[in-house]
């Protein structure tokens, strides 16, 4: 029952997860599932976990569908689906503009209600207690709200697509990124502002969750558990909290100034009052630039925990990877302005930001050796977390040289806001975070669970969606480099090969979806029991050591860790 | 439950209070910051010319150099603005150094008295650091009748250090921009 974590200390654990156990089935302490209060009023950090991702996984379909509806507009030139005619189930999509509304929401979804939920808040709630020792959060109340937070918010997100925007058109479709003035003066409707509050909302959440996580890291380690033996997925979720408290605030500090704007009569972002429309965009990237490191730091950690579990090996260079994710969040705040090349910075400016952007590749190129490292040599068992761990080595490192191209002032001119830079950051994000978002949730399926999942359709899920994105993405860089703009439902013959394409990518990929729910249901349905560590010697986290689920209350005694154990 | 007990011990709670205070706080100077930067960011246009933001100065330049350079005027309306505005040079040429006087014209073509108020840069923005205004209509609003012509005046000089700059002294054109709006009513 209890695995052994590195020799040593058998028994301590022994003792301890038995203990567990006994209390986890029988509902002792453990409300039924069933119970609602159970939910709203959950102070569990893995109840509240569970939710996050359940939540993660309703946005990610809603997101998904979004998506859809771009690529099927983009199948073939002219308004395929944006022609206030073309209807499904009796909704009419609406013009050119709800495409944009529809690009905007598909972006903030995905963000705001997949990525950042499923990485920070399903498993870093789950796993950064368990795997640093401690039997909960620091403060298990502030984690119910920031919780019940994201349902608000995301209702009121998807409420803006459905009120007057501009006009008479419905929706904000300026764009995740809300540059003013098209976000002020160009959208009179209430959308924006219900948008604003939204995002709003959403941070509030995520920043009460940042500081329940840097607290219980800081706080409530076990004891013998330093910050340099703390394993790195529990670092990469403290690098992230402290990317949101900065990042953050500076966010809602514009969506305040835009709001004011909008319906207070400011003029931060006007120029017949004294603003500056451009200070919005560097507010913006300020926040923008670390909140896609936000994005994808958990996952690096994840990845880590896997490539090592499924090498059977430590991680290579354990203290240059902590330290690659220091400095990739430190650095991620001073190069925003590569997301402004076009709007005007001087040469001396743009030679900064070029320079400090292509640093970036140097730690997390220390990452990227350091999972080959990793894997080289040691007794690689393919199963699947592990395949979607490669496949995300390998996208991300595609969508990492692409953006060492984008950094460059001069060739960003030429793309900038083509499907290039879509091409990149969709290699990077929504294949990079989505696959290690996948590979963290096969890794710890059993332990959340408490069940098997089919690794039959697990394989297939991954060989899908691997095929699928990459058809869906990948010709985009073509597209890109052509001219094909972002934000734009119609466009000229010529790009009409390769969108095709990309949109026969899209069915690949919704396929594998379908998969992925046939594996739940399977999983569900079969019910077979979850071992407690089902991947053997090499998966060595505070997490195998307990039963699968684990108990409603862990570490009642609190487990010990060698001063020389190390990751 | 001893060991949950040992760790919301009042030590390890006041320890988790300034952690979590020290955190708030980060999140409030942040804030802070984000409305912080918006005089900041002016100060900083200002000091270094980014976005081509002009200079201002009291007194005409001490130093008069042989180098021309030519200066070219545009005008803008904001949609809407209800104005008639062009200059009335389409360029000019000055030494370094050397004061020049140009002239716009401006014309409120609604029927109701408006207050009108420009905003202004240079291209390329680098010449913003050396383009130096003595005085200009831009520093204040312009108050219009209907159908009233004004004849508005910009004197400035080009700062002779431009000479001398590694990027500036291949400038020989700068163009100097006007974009005029009409006043937002609720403005001091």
């Amino acid at each position: 029952m209890a695995t052994e974590i590195q020799g040593g200390h058998s028994a301590h654990y022994a003792t301890e997860t038995g203990h567990g156990d006994g209390d986890s089935d029988a509902g002792h302490g453990t409300p039924r599932w069933y119970n609602p209060a159970r939910w709203l009023f959950s102070t569990n950090h893995k109840d509240i976990g569970t939710m996050y991702l359940v939540f993660a996984i309703v946005a990610g379909l809603i997101g998904g569908a979004l998506s859809g509806l771009i690529r099927w507009e983009l199948a073939q030139p002219g308004l395929q689906v944006f022609n206030d005619q073309t209807s499904l189930w009796g909704i009419v999509f609406g013009n050119a503009h709800n495409y944009n509304v529809a690009v905007t929401a598909h972006g903030l979804i995905m963000i705001f209600f997949m990525v950042m939920p499923a990485l920070i808040g399903g498993f870093g709630n789950w796993f950064v207690p368990l795997q640093i020792g401690a039997p909960d959060m620091a403060f298990p109340r502030m984690n119910n709200i920031s919780f019940w937070l994201l349902p608000a918010s995301l209702g009121l997100l998807i409420l803006s697509m459905f009120v007057p925007g501009q006009g008479s058109d419905n929706g904000f479709g300026g764009g995740w990124t809300a540059y003013a003035p098209l976000s002020t003066t160009g959208h009179n409707g209430p959308a924006m502002d219900l948008a604003i509050l939204s995002l709003h909302i959403a941070g509030i959440s995520s920043i009460l969750g940042a500081i329940n996580f840097i607290t219980t890291i800081f706080n409530m380690r076990a004891p013998g558990m330093t910050l340099h033996n703390m394993p790195l997925f529990a670092w990469s979720v403290l690098v992230t909290a402290f990317l949101l408290l900065l990042a953050l605030p500076v966010f809602a500090g514009a969506l305040t100034m835009l709001l004011t704007d909008r319906n207070f009569g400011t003029h931060f972002f006007s120029p017949d009052g004294g603003g500056d429309p451009v200070l919005y965009q560097h507010l913006f990237w300020f926040f923008g630039h670390p909140e896609v490191y936000i994005l994808i730091l958990p996952g690096f950690g994840i990845i880590s925990n896997i490539v090592s579990t499924f090498s059977r090996k430590p991680i290579f260079g354990y203290l240059g990877m902590a330290y690659a994710m220091v400095a990739i969040g430190l650095i991620g705040f001073i190069v925003w302005a590569h997301h402004m090349y076009t709007a005007g910075l001087s040469l001396n400016l743009r030679a900064y930001f070029v320079a400090a952007t292509m640093i970036i590749a140097v730690p997390t190129g220390i990452k990227i050796f350091s999972w080959i490292a990793t894997m080289w040599g040691g007794s690689i068992d393919f199963k699947v977390p592990m395949l979607w761990a490669i496949g995300f080595i390998f996208l991300f490192t595609v969508g990492g040289v692409t953006g060492v191209v984008l950094s460059n002032a001069s060739v960003d001119t030429r793309l900038h806001d083509t499907y290039y830079v879509v091409a990149h950051f969709h290699y990077v994000l929504s294949l990079g975070a989505v696959f290690a978002i996948f590979a963290g949730f096969y890794y710890w399926f059993e332990k959340i669970w408490g069940v098997k999942y089919n690794g039959v359709l697990g394989g297939l899920h991954f060989w899908i969606t691997f095929i699928g994105v990459n058809i869906v993405f990948f010709p985009q860089h073509f597209l890109g480099l052509q001219g094909f703009q972002r934000r734009v439902p119609d466009f000229a013959d010529a790009y009409a090969h390769w969108n095709r394409i990309s949109s026969i990518g899209y069915v690949i990929t919704a396929l594998g979806t379908v998969v992925f729910l046939i594996l739940l249901l399977e999983s569900a349905v079969r019910r077979r029991k979850a071992a407690a560590n089902p991947w053997g010697d090499g998966a060595t986290t505070f997490e195998w050591t307990l039963s699968s689920p684990p108990p409603f209350h862990q570490f009642s005694e609190l487990p010990r860790i060698d001063a020389d154990r190390a990751h | 439950m001893s060991a949950a007990r040992e760790m919301t011990s009042a030590r390890s709670r006041r320890h988790r209070a300034f952690i979590a205070a020290a955190c708030a706080g980060t999140v409030l100077a942040m804030t802070g910051l984000a409305f912080a930067s918006v005089p900041l960011y002016k100060l900083f246009c200002e000091a270094t010319g980014l976005g081509g933001t002009t200079r201002k100065a009291a007194a005409s330049a001490g130093q008069v150099l042989d180098q021309m350079v030519n200066v070219r005027f545009d005008s803008n309306v904001a949609p809407g603005a209800g104005l008639r505005f062009r200059p009335l040079q389409g360029q000019m040429s000055v030494r370094l150094g050397e004061s020049g006087l140009a002239f716009y014209e401006v014309t409120n073509t609604g029927d109701a008295p408006q207050t009108f108020v420009a905003s202004y840069n240079v291209a390329p923005h680098l010449a913003g650091s050396f383009f130096v205004k003595l005085e200009c209509f831009c520093f204040r609003d312009q108050i219009l009748q209907p159908g009233e012509t004004l004849k508005l005046p910009v004197v400035f000089y080009v700062d002779p250090a431009m000479a001398e700059d590694i990027q500036g002294k291949h400038l020989s054109e700068i163009t100097l921009s006007y974009t005029f709006f009409r006043a937002p009513e609720n403005q001091g």
